[in-house]
């Protein structure tokens, strides 16, 4: 009994000295077992008087938790430490790239298209679309160009060879065929098959014969058309100019200056204050503050009638727009051939 | 149109800057295009005289003038223009004077100076030198009666623009001063300043017989004899200026008349050398392979349906295009007979184009000449033809068919302003407005009104074209804004419907950068892709590589590439939606057909630290595909079988099915038109119709089963020529109905194995839906997979 203390002792500083759990182990066994050198105190208790074998059990009870406690600490704290180490070992450099295919994009033109038919589907416009090679009825007849009319000249019209030999020899029809010069054929393909109210946009490719460093041969358009009962010139210059302030995000000063199409009447050209400069003149708007950016117009009564929507009981308007020349304004691109070009390091910034 | 400020202030002058005056007609469809002065920026020069000029002393190409005009000091000017010589006016630059700024912006000041030893006080100056002509070959000789001494800027009216006026096909009425003028008059509530034009009476008899055999082709001839002029006479200095100042140059001073007259008036008009007509006049269709040579030099064969001039042997003009050369007013012509017709629009439109032409006659005749100009346009190119070239003219010969234009009459509903335009306008204005711009109030009603419509105003037929009127003068920024109104129906909303930007999304998450190609390839490189192919082809491509439809997307896509590859980018994913057009028997058959087609070249995965840099293979473009197609949610219904393809490697190419139909393709570049492309890595493509991505299937629940699933795995061996696919069928068709999934997860050809075959391995789970599958089940089911897949493929367990 007399060497409890130094028992005690000597196994606190086997425990604080323990380097593993072996180590640990041991000094439980050599102490705490059950030939262990406290535990074997236990066993001389029976020497003692009955009065002082209580609290002698107890003392050396005690000593037992004492040692005790301080293996689990010991044994928690090495657990930790391992713990600890084979973290540190698992370290990795968390800055370096995850691993997997990278992302592409979308093209600037799909993105601005998507952009404009998001606007005018949330406010319920259909999307129609048709095809690009578009006979000349569709494409000029339909919406009051007839043959030689000096509009035309206005567009330069791809034609397309249809004089193709039929399988039995002889040759088709020579009805004309061009590729579309804009989408407005989708507009009377529309009223052909649908009953006003009719409030649609038709975005796609249209084709003009014309190429230089503000011309492609290809480009895209989005036209938009309401027939309904009651529509106004008002009605046509409240919506472009929504859609423009929507489009831009910006209260963008615009205005309507009378133009000339031969499927609307009256007739606008749009501009918005330039979005370069602010209205003060710059080289993107030729120093004049404004950006032409689309046309539009009250339909004409002869596009209805050749489309078969009585005059008398509706009225319509029509807006048409360049894709590219609004992708260029929007994302600042100075040229509009790159469009074409597919240049992975032009798409990779859209 | 392209006209002086002056000229046009001439006619009406409303008290407007230059700029607010451009802004205004801009705003009114009148688009002004560009404002030019027409001289440089210039102080300082006046009109001086060369009183003597000596050769300089110490220099071959120089000349001292005496020169006068600064005040009244006689000044030394040396001078190294060819023409410096005594008795010419020339520009004089004084001392002090200030000339147009050169490349540095900076005004060129003219000070004294010694020129190779002698002193000069000022410049003699070119047309260029003061920006306001073309001529720098020598100094600008100036008329004789030209004030010495005058400051030349007023001398010459310089201080004025040229303003180019953009004008829509529908405004020939504004094709010329007095037409701008008019609208110009109408926006500031002006009255037209007109030029008198008095009717100049006949001196001689002489007429010539007009007939008009061309029905509504020319309605309208009017002509006169005009005897003895002097066409050596020069224009007046004021006519050229004008002229110049829209963009023409004089010739001769019949010529600029007659140019005069159509800038001032409208009216195009000709005049022939009197003396080379045979007989009478006639308007008539060209006969068939008649040939005229114009006054252009080219000879040309007429077609059918060209409206000549001719005289009674032979065609002398292409009326309202170009006069015939052979009749044309020369330095030697005594007598003119001049023409002012009225030729229709539908007679003259395309025709100049048809021969490659465009002037300013048909310009001007196939958008609509005033039908009443003829006689008041004649009186006065007379007039001021006499005050130059002088002769005695003859009477005005005036012919008319009953297919003159007849008057028009429109009428205008009060109620149609408020529908069209959103507003009630006052009764007055609208009278006013319509009446300022011409029109005459033929009928007023409860309703509205009636209006006769000008002779000059071809674009305005119908009530739409009045409310355009009016809205055009009131302002279009004026008018009424507002939001539409409308039911708010729900439409339909078709789920099944997975749309386009769904599937792009999905190839982008993939890595692809979606393209955008021209739909128009060059046929030799569309060969190469599809070699059977008979391409829609353009009649007037812009050039030979565009000239051809495409039959495939690929092509554009391989273009793409290797535009990519020639600008060190090795690795390129693209894709791209769009029609391709699939001609038929004829072109009404044509098939155009929205496709998705999609190109990978190169390593798998971007250059990374956590790859390899291995090349992408078949496998890697079908899974692409395939996740496009997972999109649908309905992998039953696709799909692949082996395929060949002219452009596709015959080994790596297989034919995309969706219930069976053929929609796509998917494969590897056959390696010969790999190596043709200059493609030095294998590149792989695919091709699929949009149509069939364009339904999916919708959910459908199936009730989960709380029971465990089996999974048993087989390895077995096969020839190497059979179809994975085929096996797989052939397992689900002998595994019985608790079959839930099967998944191939090896595949084995080498070592240990016949060279001619390979080993499959295939995971087989198995679950019931109501109860736990026992041993023998699935045994049995496992017994019928192997036998048949030996009895079918020859197959051995591995």
């Amino acid at each position: 009994m007399e060497n409890l203390a130094a028992l005690t002792d000597e196994a606190l500083k086997l425990v604080a000295d323990a380097q593993d759990l072996a180590a640990l182990d041991h000094v439980r066994v050599e102490y705490l077992g059950k030939k262990g050198q406290i535990t074997a105190l236990l066993k001389s208790l029976g020497k003692l008087s009955a009065e002082e074998r209580p609290a002698a059990g107890a003392k050396i009870n005690e000593a037992k938790q004492v040692v005790q406690e301080q293996l689990v600490v010991r044994k928690g704290a090495m657990e930790q430490a391992a713990i600890d180490a084979k973290l540190a070992e698992e370290t990795i450099d968390v800055t370096l790239p995850g691993r997997g295919q990278s992302n592409g994009g979308l093209h600037p033109v799909t993105r601005t298209l998507k952009r404009i038919e998001k606007i005018f589907a949330s406010v319920g416009y259909a999307v129609e679309v048709g095809p690009e090679i578009e006979d000349d009825y569709h494409n000029f007849e339909a919406l009051n160009i007839p043959g030689h009319h000096p509009a035309r000249a206005m567009h330069d019209t791809f034609y397309v060879n249809s004089e193709q030999v039929k399988s039995d020899g002889t040759a088709a029809s020579d009805a004309k065929y061009v590729l579309r010069t804009h989408t407005s054929p989708v507009q009377v393909r529309t009223m052909e098959n649908q009953e006003p109210p009719i409030r649609i946009i038709c975005p796609g490719r249209v084709y003009r014969c014309d190429s230089d460093l503000t011309h492609t041969p290809m480009f895209h358009q989005v036209e938009g058309l309401v027939v309904d009962k009651n529509i106004s010139f008002a009605d046509l210059k409240g919506t472009v100019d929504q859609f423009l302030k929507a489009f831009f995000e910006a209260d963008v000063p615009v205005r309507f200056r009378p133009s000339y199409f031969p499927f609307t009447e009256p007739s606008a050209e749009v501009d918005i204050q330039c979005t370069n400069c602010g209205g003060e003149g710059c080289r993107v708007c030729s120093h004049t503050g404004w950006l032409e950016i689309m046309g539009c117009g009250m339909v004409h009564p002869n596009v209805f009638k050749a489309s078969g929507v009585d005059t008398e009981t509706y009225t319509g308007f029509a807006f048409g727009m360049g894709v590219e020349r609004l992708a260029m304004l929007r994302y600042g691109v100075n040229d509009l051939r790159m469009f074409f070009e597919n240049d992975l390091k032009f798409l990779k910034q859209f | 149109m392209k006209l002086s400020e002056n000229w046009l202030r001439e006619w009406v002058n409303p008290n407007l800057t230059t700029a607010d005056l451009v802004e205004q007609i801009t705003m009114a469809g009148l688009e002004v295009d560009a404002v030019e002065a027409v001289a440089g920026e210039f102080t300082g020069v006046v009109v001086g005289e060369i009183l003597e000029a000596e050769q300089h002393p110490d220099a071959d190409k120089l000349r001292v003038c005496k020169v006068a005009g600064n005040g009244d000091e006689i000044c030394q000017v040396v001078c190294g223009a060819p023409n410096a010589r005594p008795g010419i006016k020339i520009p004089f630059a004084v001392v002090g004077a200030a000339l147009p700024p050169g490349e540095d912006g900076k005004p060129f000041k003219i000070k004294k100076a010694k020129l190779r030893g002698v002193e000069s006080f000022g410049m003699l100056c070119a047309q260029t030198e003061l920006q306001l002509g073309e001529d720098s070959a020598g100094i600008w000789e100036l008329a004789e009666d030209a004030p010495v001494g005058a400051d030349l800027r007023e001398y010459l009216n310089l201080n004025d623009q040229c303003i180019e006026v953009d004008l829509t096909p529908n405004r020939s009425d504004c094709l010329s001063v007095k037409g701008i003028a008019r609208d110009v008059a109408v926006l500031n509530r002006l009255d037209l300043r007109e030029p008198k034009i008095t009717p100049v009476a006949p001196v001689i008899e002489d007429v010539l017989k007009v007939s008009l055999n061309a029905a509504e082709a020319c309605s309208r001839y009017v002509g006169r004899v005009i005897r003895g002029v002097d066409v050596s006479q020069k224009s007046p200095l004021w006519m050229q200026e004008k002229l110049r100042r829209a963009g023409i140059r004089s010739i001769d001073a019949v010529v600029d008349v007659t140019n005069y007259v159509l800038l001032e008036l409208g009216q195009p008009m000709h005049a022939f050398d009197l003396n080379t007509l045979s007989g009478g006049i006639q308007a008539r269709m060209a006969d068939s392979g008649e040939k005229l040579t114009l006054l252009d030099g080219q000879e040309i064969t007429l077609k059918d349906g060209t409206l000549v001039i001719a005289d009674d042997d032979k065609a002398v003009a292409m009326a309202g295009i170009m006069g015939g050369e052979a009749t044309a007013v020369t330095s030697a012509t005594q007598d003119i007979f001049l023409e002012s017709a009225f030729f229709a629009p539908i007679a003259i439109a395309g025709r100049a184009r048809n021969y490659g032409l465009h002037t300013d006659s048909s310009h001007r005749f196939e958008r609509g000449v005033d039908y009443k100009l003829q006689t008041t346009a004649i009186e006065r190119a007379t007039q001021l033809l006499l005050d130059v070239v002088g002769g005695q003219p003859g009477p005005v010969i005036e012919v008319e068919n009953e297919h003159a234009p007849k008057d028009r009459e429109v009428t205008l509903r009060r109620e149609r302003i408020l529908s069209g335009l959103g507003f009630r306008m006052a009764d007055e204005e609208v009278v006013d407005i319509l009446t300022r711009l011409g029109l005459e109030m033929s009928v007023k009603a409860e309703s509205g009104w009636r209006f006769k419509v000008p002779s000059y105003r071809f674009d305005i037929a119908i009530e739409e074209d009045l409310l355009e009127e009016l809205a055009r003068i009131y302002g279009y920024n004026r008018l009424p804004t507002k939001s539409i109104s409308a039911d708010l129906a729900i439409p339909m909303q078709n789920e099944a419907s997975i749309g386009i930007d769904a599937v792009r999304s999905q190839l982008v998450a993939r890595g692809y950068e979606e393209a955008i190609a021209y739909s128009f390839v060059e046929p030799k490189l569309l060969k190469l892709f599809d070699p059977e192919a008979q391409p829609v082809e353009l009649q007037n491509p812009i050039s030979a590589d565009m000239a051809v439809m495409r039959t495939t997307l690929w092509p554009g896509l391989v273009n793409a590439l290797k535009y990519n590859l020639n600008r060190q980018q090795d690795r390129v994913r693209l894709f791209e939606t769009g029609q391709r057009f699939l001609p038929g028997a004829s072109i009404a058959e044509l098939k155009q057909e929205p496709m998705l087609a999609g190109l990978i070249y190169g390593p798998r995965f971007d250059e990374s630290w956590t790859e390899k840099q291995e090349s992408v293979d078949f496998y890697d473009i079908k899974g692409d595909l395939e996740s496009v197609l997972a999109l649908l949610a309905d992998d039953a219904s696709f799909s692949f079988a082996a395929a060949k393809h002219p452009a596709l490697h015959p080994g790596q190419s297989a034919a995309v099915l969706r219930n069976g139909e053929a929609v796509g393709l998917v494969g590897a570049l056959h390696p010969q038109l790999q190596k043709e492309l200059g493609l030095s890595q294998s590149t792989f493509v695919f091709e699929i119709t949009l149509a069939s991505l364009a339904e999916a299937r919708l959910p459908s629940f199936q009730p989960l089963s709380k029971f465990p699933e089996v999974r048993r795995d087989i390895a077995v061996i096969v020839d190497q020529d059979k179809a994975v696919r085929d096996l797989e069928n052939t397992i689900k068709a002998g595994a019985g109905d608790y079959l839930t999934e099967l998944k191939v997860f090896d595949v084995y050809v080498g070592k240990g194995i016949d060279p001619h075959r390979k080993s499959v391995a295939l995971g087989l789970t198995f679950q019931h839906p109501s109860r736990t599958l026992n041993e023998d089940e699935i045994n049995a089911s496992m017994d019928v997979v192997v036998r048949s897949l030996e009895d079918t493929f020859n197959a051995s367990l591995r």
